[in-house]
């Protein structure tokens, strides 16, 4: 078996075995290009470790749990991060490693290196995929390179790769990953170059940054850029870059720096060295017959290859072809800390501001013209923050998938969510909004006479600080019977929510989460130095992305009930005509209404339920496990806000996507199922910090289960046993 | 699957591309299971299986009627776990006789020709089974209860 090949020795005929990257690099150093020494780890060594520990079945297990047109992104990186830590949890065999370790040593010793993905199906003449794997750059020792090995493995069920399966032909029995080792030259300045432009077949492209192409090539420092005549490399244009940060080596990777007055004043490449850089491309494309794409970086003004590749046009976008925004949605260390400035400090607070104006504002003073032009105006205010939900917020999340991963390669967890222990929703909006009506139950649950008051629905004086606590928690977070849609019985509802859970007595047997600051404790305790200033900052940034992505959802919930309440007041007025049904009636209808007082609009028609009389139910669905534990109960199916309110003590939360809004009756459930998939979903957050079992990402389970169908839940293996039917 | 109709498609999938399935039968408390050639009806309310009367099957369905029936797609291999598809039919069997045999016996041979002469031989039963109820189970975990109307 060929499990690891020097680039010398790799064959004309080895393409399949060490993948595009490497091929091209020993073809070039086989030729005498300035190509850094290294060696492939062939894609047979690859098999060897998925087959020889049983992994390719396990990988199988988790691959077909669910039909791919099934899942949304976030459930790929859930996935992929599953797969991932299966990787990171199976060692490799002393012979396997023994194997690698000696040419490595040979090759390499002493030397940094960078670990990079070279993929039989990736960066063919066909099409290019760049960027769909992993590389590690700046690493050092034989077990750090080992580790890395696999990670680059696993990224071949990248949840990048994954929305890219059908082009790739990703197939668990066949695809499989080459890697290449090869030593780091850390060039002190360093870009690519287009032997054709993409836009511009006359023309050449260089991109240069100060420091590493790592950087450039995540988009976080800003390339000069030039222009070149592809025939003669003649300089057509320069455009020059705002300089001011550079990629170097740090600890055991990369990081960003400032980069000094001096450099930031002159370009990275004088016009000699764009003529150096051209000639090399010119070298590769009579070597590989076509114009190329490279990398390259100058370390004490020698030029040195880093990657070749054909010019393609890589996947072509078609125009609902989501998958480039949710790449996108990978995001830097960098780009996070400054995403998360704008959100804390510019966003959120005007998220709220609107809110509490739109509060603010007495709806029953305008006219019907006036309601109708202001309906409208709520609308476009959310819609305008919908866009930039999706814009800022969404990306955000990223923060607590970078350390997610980073935390999982630290401490290889048997459970690749342990991380999430330390991410603390107890300081989520949504917590804090449950822990006080909890505080309410209480009182409720220690004084009998108000209990009885309550329960007969008395009116007369409330005790004080009942009362109080009452005004303060609607007064803080709206009345809480105002769901996204509409409004429904009010106060009343509350009152009959807060008996509810006055009486509940959840199962002591709950799922704990870790001990928060034990498992920090251990965690920082891994690093030193600069790493562990990382790791700190790191954490940081994963807890503020976790908070984040909950409170905007309550903010931005306050703003859409803000919406209702306005069609409420619309739906009110049209009432009061008599003989008109407003209940569903779409904003835009009410506003005609408004508008025009001899206008009736239709009832509308609620579509049946798919299988609301069919023959077929279902006994056994499979979703994602999202906290362990095993509950059964009445399943209780949440399908309009006005549902929650009628939520019973120990029945099991079933809904087609769980918003933090709708979260206030999540301490009286037994477990939670949830159509939308993904572990750092509200739901799944939810439910862990209560201890609840949970599952997660199960498809159309609000048309196969039905309110009152006595449920299992089992959150240990991700499924939903229907146990009887109502 | 949003529909019985796709359900529905996949039996009939299934039972096209299979010829055999798993028949249980129990007396006295003690299963027994036997590989048999099977058919169904394009309504999917019958399964047919040829028996000869001496057979231990055809004893046990005399003294208890009640049957599961397994039909599947796996290829034994490890991608069985995402590929496969499993289906139990519950129902009682009974001999065909009459029209019902003469149909049914043209929809099983169609479907086993090499077949004609064991199911045609003058000790050889027809069986029809009336299904109750198939459980059909997909993606190793994913399992999904379609009842017959009668």
């Amino acid at each position: 078996m060929k499990l690891i090949l020097a680039f010398e020795e790799i064959r004309d005929n080895d393409r399949g075995l060490v993948g595009g990257k490497a091929f091209a690099l020993s073809r070039m150093a086989r030729t005498g290009m300035n190509v850094p020494p290294g060696l492939c780890v062939t894609t047979e060594a690859y098999n060897d470790f998925v087959s020889s520990t049983g992994l390719q079945g396990r990988i199988c297990m988790k691959w077909g749990r669910k039909r791919f047109e099934d899942m949304r992104w976030e459930e790929m990186w859930d996935l992929s991060l599953r797969i991932r830590n299966i990787f990171l949890n199976t060692p490799m065999s002393a012979q396997l490693a023994n194997a690698l370790s000696g040419p490595i040593a040979s090759t390499l010793t002493g030397k940094r290196v960078v670990v990079r993905s070279s993929a039989p199906h990736e960066d063919s003449a066909r099409a290019s995929f760049a960027g769909l794997h992993e590389s590690y750059v700046n690493i050092e020792g034989m077990d750090a390179i080992i580790e890395r090995i696999k990670l680059v493995w696993a990224s071949l069920w990248s949840d990048r790769a994954m929305l890219y399966r059908q082009e790739l032909g990703l197939d668990v029995e066949k695809s499989a990953m080459a890697v290449v080792i090869q030593e780091i030259v850390v060039g002190e300045r360093s870009g690519v170059i287009f032997g054709r432009n993409p836009n511009d077949a006359s023309q050449a492209v260089i991109e240069a940054v100060y420091g590493l192409n790592q950087g450039l090539v995540d988009g976080t420092v800003e390339p000069d850029k030039w222009i070149l005549d592809r025939k003669t490399g003649r300089i057509i244009s320069h455009f020059t870059a705002q300089r001011e940060k550079a990629m170097a080596t740090s600890h055991d990777g990369v990081s960003l720096q400032p980069l000094l007055p001096e450099a930031s004043e002159r370009p990275p490449l004088s016009p000699e060295e764009t003529g150096k850089v051209y000639g090399l491309a010119k070298t590769a494309e009579t070597l590989f017959g076509a114009p190329q794409d490279m990398e390259w970086t100058l370390r004490q003004n020698t030029l040195y290859v880093l990657q070749s590749r054909p010019i393609t046009t890589g996947p072509v976008d078609q125009k609902d072809d989501q998958r480039p925004w949710y790449l996108s949605l990978h995001r830097s260390f960098e780009n996070l800390k400054t995403l998360r400035r704008k959100i804390e400090d510019e966003l959120l607070p005007q998220m709220k501001d609107e809110a509490l104006r739109l509060a603010n504002q007495e709806l029953a003073k305008l006219s019907d013209a006036e309601l109708a032009e202001e309906i409208e105006r709520r609308t476009r205010i959310y819609d305008q923050w919908s866009g930039i939900y999706r814009e800022h917020f969404i990306p955000m999340a990223h923060g607590m998938r970078l350390f997610g991963e980073f935390y999982n390669s630290a401490m290889h967890p048997s459970d690749p969510y342990e991380f999430m222990s330390l991410l603390g929703a107890s300081e989520m909006v949504s917590i804090k909004r449950n822990r006080m009506l909890e505080g309410m139950a209480s009182m409720i649950r220690q004084d009998e006479k108000l209990a009885a008051q309550l329960t007969s629905g008395e009116s007369g004086r409330l005790p004080e600080a009942f009362d109080t606590a009452l005004e303060a928690f609607i007064d803080q977070f709206g009345d809480l019977s105002c769901g996204a849609e509409q409004c429904t019985q009010g106060r009343d509802s509350m009152i009959n929510l807060l008996l509810e859970m006055a009486t509940y007595r959840p199962p002591t047997e709950r799922f704990q989460r870790q001990d928060f600051e034990a498992l920090k404790q251990e965690f920082l305790t891994q690093f030193s130095g600069g790493k562990k200033d990382y790791a700190t900052e790191l954490l940081d940034l994963g807890q503020a992305s976790y908070r984040l992505r909950d409170d905007d959802n309550i903010y931005i919930g306050r703003i859409k009930g803000q919406v209702s309440r306005a069609a409420d007041e619309g739906r009110g007025r049209i009432e009061q005509r008599g003989g008109i049904h407003t209940k569903d009636l779409e904003a835009a209808e009410i506003i005609r209404a408004l508008e025009d007082p001899n206008f009736v609009p239709e009832r509308p028609v609620r579509p049946d339920k798919d299988n609301a009389k069919a023959n077929f139910k279902a006994r056994q669905l499979v979703g994602q496990p999202a906290c362990p534990g095993i509950a059964r109960g009445r399943a209780k199916v949440i399908l309009a806000p006005s549902d929650l309110m009628s939520f019973e003590a120990g029945e099991v939360f079933v809904c087609d996507a769980l918003d933090p809004t709708m979260t206030f009756v999540v301490p009286l459930a037994a477990g939670i199922v949830e159509r939308r998939g993904g572990m750092l979903i509200h739901g799944a957050i939810i439910a862990r910090e209560y201890g609840l079992p949970c599952v997660t990402g199960v498809p159309e389970v609000t048309s196969f289960v039905q309110t009152g169908d006595q449920i299992t839940v089992d959150g240990y293996l991700g499924i939903v046993i229907v146990s009887s039917v109502s | 699957m949003k529909n019985a109709d796709g359900l529905e498609s996949l039996l009939r999938d299934l039972f096209r591309s299979q010829g055999l399935s798993v028949l249980a039968t129990q007396r006295e408390g003690q299963p027994f299971t036997n590989l048999v050639a099977f058919a169904a009806t394009d309504d999917l309310k019958h399964l047919a299986f040829a028996t000869t009367r001496a057979t231990r099957k055809y004893a046990n369905l005399a003294a208890d009627s009640q049957v599961a029936m397994l039909v599947d797609n796996r290829r034994n291999q490890i991608s069985d776990f995402e590929n496969a598809a499993a289906v139990t039919a519950i129902g009682k069997a009974e001999e065909a006789r009459g029209e019902h045999r003469d149909r049914l016996l043209e929809i099983y041979l169609s479907k086993h020709p090499h077949l004609k002469g064991f199911a045609t031989s003058p000790n050889c039963a027809l069986m029809k089974v009336t299904v109750e109820k198939y459980d059909i189970v997909r993606r190793f975990q994913h399992v999904v209860e379609l009842r017959m109307k009668p």
